[in-house]
């Protein structure tokens, strides 16, 4: 078989200065422009939950900036490169990871943040990708789908980075980083049966973990089931985020208006729980809106990581696209109140720079993928 | 055998398609989900949540917790709460709020004051807080607005608890009193503990024991109308009530040395040696702390701070004044201590004292001074002369350290109620550092009687001779006996503080100088002789009449001291003990502009010390 680098799509002289551009610089079209939507959305519904607040719309812009750089950097460099480079990263997340818990920084009393000396790092983001990079490093040269004796290494390669976090304690990233590397091995064609063992093994595991989970991680699973065990604490995020929903209506009290986000009855209302602000402020319209986004991009790159013709790209993509997947869903459904709370934010929309830069790493790799197509010579 | 499997690239792509697409709609129906749980929010139930959000707000209310009530030590209800009716505003709830309050105006009286602390609460306030506009409306007012309340939406009668002390002005500079939280207080107190409570203590214990006496609030959430009226109550967390403060005083003590001080300006206090243990705490002229719950009105604070005899001054805690000759069983202590003087070696005092570099002289209170006289005598006389050569041969630097550091003259006593002064000891670094002037001997000699820069308050003093009269034992002086737990209702008694006792190096010192003191009061020359007729205990005393001003009689051509106008007449002062050889009280008194000792402060020391004394003999009293 032998490798080209010469793209699929048809002749250079239909392509227009613009299609030229994206073509040269490793872009997907479709995926930045929503992408491009998304963030100016997410600016708009920002100065809205943040009382009229320029100065975090201003942060949140040079963020957005910063992190569609990286994008474009991430673009630019080859799947083989990543694929060569996916053992080494998961390493050097891991150890930071250690190292973290070791000796980090505590911040709203969790160990999350590691300081090298000019930046504050947090290694628990790295894992998001390099989890899955790693599941995918490890099955590219295997004949698929893995057999029994494979999955030991894969549930180390999930579980341990997993487990890590989840003790920091970071809940809601722990999550992500099990989505992106439990997708990674399902989409490798997991066998069924060894899929309803896992289940059973989880049915059996979950009082156990319950016995080491942190009270307030308990106290938020009690909280889900029941709002009113404590509607003035930990309750009051669910009840206050539901009525900022549910009092949109249709369309919304309109942008900039609405009691529960404007009045401070709506906590976090800038950060995790910002698509409640959206709900109010746009109603059901622009909750749909921005959902079906959100559908499209995930779509997208699921059909990037479909056309991707290596095992790593494929299962990379995928697992990537998923874990975009999980954000949004795990954030939509806490905020309307089918989940419970976990501080996932919603990505590109929540005011904040650490899972903005990592989520747009990934998209920098879906474009990659999507761009550095080989041909197969058939 | 091995068996060896082989990678089969179409099979992997198809298999990787099939598993993209269970991804994909799985992912698709958990969307569809979280859309129609949204459609479910905000279509089907969405008046619901509007109602919530809008009108039918939930409110979370802190419920206020009883203040802890302050009793005496036999129980005397000395601070109580009663309900008290105040007018709230919500002015979130309010379209028009000055011409609501011009409307309500009209039905209730609202004072300057109330609009101006309104409006400072307004600014500090969340615009969905209840804000009082007016508080202990009369059953008039209440009545008058309930017939009109349909026309004021997001104004509210609340029924609260107010402060209120029966005793009025006999405890109030021993209690202080609760009034409106500032702006300045409410950034320094927990938010959480006071955002629904508008009273806060002041000084005195209230001041002291306010955390103590505030207890923990509950909280309340309730649902609310449009108007923001409460509709229901949703949840109740019950708050923790104030502890109960039991005091030490005795207000039969406060009785009766308010009424034996009159009209004068003065202080006592009254302290069970034994313990440290205040029994009185009086300062005159009073005032009635009941004026101040609730907010006082600028007029009546006006009249209150500006009266020349300052009722609002707490003359036995801030109250410096010379200890005149009071002074004196201190210094003979320090002079036996420091083994300056025989004590039974006799001096001659011929009424007047001359320094070698001063050609005036310091004159003795009696003319033609008291012969030939030794120590317990020139006590029990108060001969001036022997104090004066008494400081001499001290030198200001031993007594500066012996009256500070041995009995705690001229630093706070430590006692727990708020605004002590220190009074003053001086010595020549004081001098150089208040008065920039240098130390002079005729500085020293005055210090020897009481005077000059010598400052204490009536405190101080009563402390001092409560040391004196248990032999040098010495206690931290406090208020709080006990406190009371309103949930379980015991009662824990508070612990004496005891202090390092003051060392004396001359043997038989204590016996000398308590003697002496005796005979004050119990031999026919001593200056408080009178007030021995009839007393059914033994006293120990120390006259003092200390100048105000440095004149001479005759100096505004009068002859005799109550010729001198009121307010130059000297102050009079008095210490005492009882019983000598067991001590069960120690009071000091200071009569402002009093004019003797012996004839102004003695007797009210006495009818203190009957009071307590002859009741606890007749077995009325339930004190230990």
């Amino acid at each position: 078989m032998t490798f080209s680098d010469v793209a699929y799509s048809p002749a250079r002289g239909d392509l227009t200065f613009g299609e030229r551009l994206l073509r040269r610089l490793n872009l997907d079209g479709p995926l930045l422009l929503a992408l491009v939507v998304l963030a100016l959305m997410g600016l708009a519904i920002l100065y809205g939950a943040s009382n009229q607040d320029p100065g975090m719309v201003y942060r949140q812009t040079i963020r957005l900036v910063f992190s569609f750089i990286v994008l474009l950097a991430v673009a630019q460099i080859s799947p083989q490169f990543l694929r060569l480079w996916s053992p080494w990263l998961f390493a050097i997340g891991l150890v930071l990871l250690l190292f973290t818990l070791h000796s980090g920084h505590i911040g709203r009393g969790a160990q999350r943040w590691l300081s090298l000396g000019f930046v504050r790092i947090q290694p628990s983001e790295i894992m998001k990708i390099a989890v899955p990079m790693m599941v995918a490093w490890y099955l590219h040269e295997k004949p698929l789908p893995p057999n029994w004796k494979q999955l030991l290494p894969l549930a180390a390669m999930v579980f341990i980075p997993v487990l890590l976090v989840a003790i920091e304690p970071d809940l809601g990233t722990a999550l992500l980083i099990l989505s992106a590397g439990a997708f990674g091995v399902f989409l490798a064609g997991l066998r069924w049966r060894v899929i309803l063992l896992l289940a059973l093994v989880l049915a059996i595991i979950t009082p156990i973990l319950w016995h080491f989970m942190h009270g307030y991680q308990r106290e938020r699973v009690l909280i889900f089931l029941n709002p009113q065990r404590d509607p003035l604490g930990a309750g009051y995020h669910i009840i206050q985020s539901q009525i900022a929903i549910g009092s949109g209506g249709l369309f919304g009290k309109g942008w900039l208006h609405g009691s529960q986000s404007q009045l401070d009855f709506l906590p976090e209302s800038s950060t995790d729980f910002i698509y409640a602000v959206l709900g109010e402020q746009f109603g059901f319209i622009g909750a749909m809106v921005l959902l079906v986004l959100y559908g499209f991009i995930i779509a997208r790159a699921l059909i990037i990581a479909l056309r991707a013709q290596d095992t790593y790209s494929r299962l990379l993509g995928g697992a990537l696209s998923m874990a975009l997947f999980t954000y949004v869903f795990i954030n939509s459904g806490m905020v309307s109140g089918i989940l419970p709370v976990a501080g996932v934010p919603l990505p590109l929309v929540s005011y904040g720079g650490s899972s903005l830069v990592t989520l747009m790493a990934g998209f920098g790799i879906l474009m990659s993928i999507h761009s550095h197509r080989k041909l197969v010579a058939s | 055998m091995v068996r060896i499997r082989i990678r089969n690239e179409w099979l992997e792509r198809h298999q990787f398609a099939t598993r993209i697409v269970i991804v994909a709609i799985t992912g698709l129906v958990l969307l569809l989900a979280v859309a129609i749980r949204l459609f479910y929010l905000q279509i089907i139930n969405h008046s619901y949540y509007a109602n919530l959000a809008e009108g039918n707000r939930l409110r979370t209310e802190q419920v206020t917790p009883p203040r802890g009530l302050i009793y005496d030590r036999n129980g005397v209800l000395l601070a109580e709460n009663r309900p008290s009716y105040e007018l709230d505003i919500i002015p979130e709830q309010v379209a028009n709020l000055q011409a609501t309050i011009k409307a309500l105006g009209k039905i209730v009286a609202i004072r300057p004051q109330d609009l101006k602390q309104f409006y400072e609460l307004l600014k500090t306030k969340k615009p969905f807080q209840p804000l009082p506009l007016r508080t202990n409306l009369s059953d008039t007012e209440i009545a008058s607005f309930a017939v009109d309340r349909q026309n004021f939406p997001g104004v509210d009668i609340r029924a609260t608890l107010a402060r209120y002390y029966p005793l009025g002005p006999v405890t109030s500079h021993v209690l202080g009193y609760t009034g409106i939280i500032s702006p300045d207080e409410l950034a320094s107190l927990d938010p959480k503990q006071y955002n629904n409570t508008s009273q806060v203590g002041k000084v005195g214990i209230e001041g002291s024991y306010e955390s103590l006496l505030h207890g923990s609030v509950g909280t309340r959430q309730v649902e609310t109308d449009a108007q923001g009226h409460v509709v229901r109550e949703v949840s109740y967390t019950p708050p923790v009530p104030g502890s109960n403060l039991y005091l030490s005083i005795d207000v039969r003590l406060q009785e009766a040395a308010e009424k034996a001080l009159g009209d004068y300006n003065g202080a006592v206090v009254a302290i069970d040696p034994r313990n440290g243990e205040l029994l009185a705490l009086v300062s005159t002229p009073s005032f009635d702390p009941n004026q101040f719950v609730g907010g006082i009105s600028p007029n009546d604070f006006a009249k209150l701070n500006t009266s020349p005899n300052q009722p609002l001054f707490n003359r036995a805690l801030r109250g410096q004044y010379p200890p005149g000759s009071t002074i004196k069983p201190f210094l003979a202590l320090a002079a036996l201590d420091y083994g300056v003087v025989n004590p039974f070696k006799d001096l001659m005092c011929p009424g007047y004292f001359y320094l070698p570099s001063n050609p005036n002289p310091y004159r003795d209170w009696k003319r033609g001074g008291h012969g030939e006289i030794d120590m317990p005598n020139a006590i029990t006389q108060s001969c001036d002369v022997y104090f004066y050569t008494v400081a001499l041969k001290l030198g200001i630097d031993r007594i500066h350290d012996y009256l500070t550091t041995q009995f705690g003259f001229g630093e706070p006593t430590g006692i727990d109620l708020m605004g002590e002064r220190d009074g003053v000891v001086p010595s020549p670094e004081w001098k150089r550092k208040n008065l920039h002037a240098p130390w002079y001997l005729g500085d020293l000699v005055i210090v020897g009687i009481g005077q000059g820069y010598l400052l204490v308050t009536p405190l101080q003093l009563a402390d001092g001779v409560a040391a004196i009269s248990m032999h040098g034992q010495r206690f931290v002086p406090h208020l709080l006996h006990a406190i009371g737990d309103p949930l379980s209702g015991i009662i824990s008694d508070t612990t004496p503080r005891a202090l390092p006792a003051v060392q004396e190096t001359y043997p038989n010192a204590w016996k000398i100088v308590v003697q002496a003191m005796k005979n004050v009061v119990e031999t026919w020359k001593g200056t408080a002789h009178a007030i021995s007729v009839g007393a059914r205990y033994t006293i120990g005393g120390k006259t003092g009449t200390a100048q105000v001003y440095r004149k001479r009689l005759g100096t505004f051509g009068e002859e005799n001291e109550s010729d001198i106008p009121k307010q130059l007449r000297d102050n009079a002062l008095f210490i005492a003990f009882a019983p000598v050889d067991n001590p069960r009280i120690a009071v000091a008194v200071v009569v402002e502009h009093g004019g003797g000792g012996a004839s102004t402060a003695a007797p009210i020391a006495r009818k203190v010390m009957d009071t307590y004394l002859l009741q606890e003999i007749a077995g009325k009293s339930s004190a230990p």
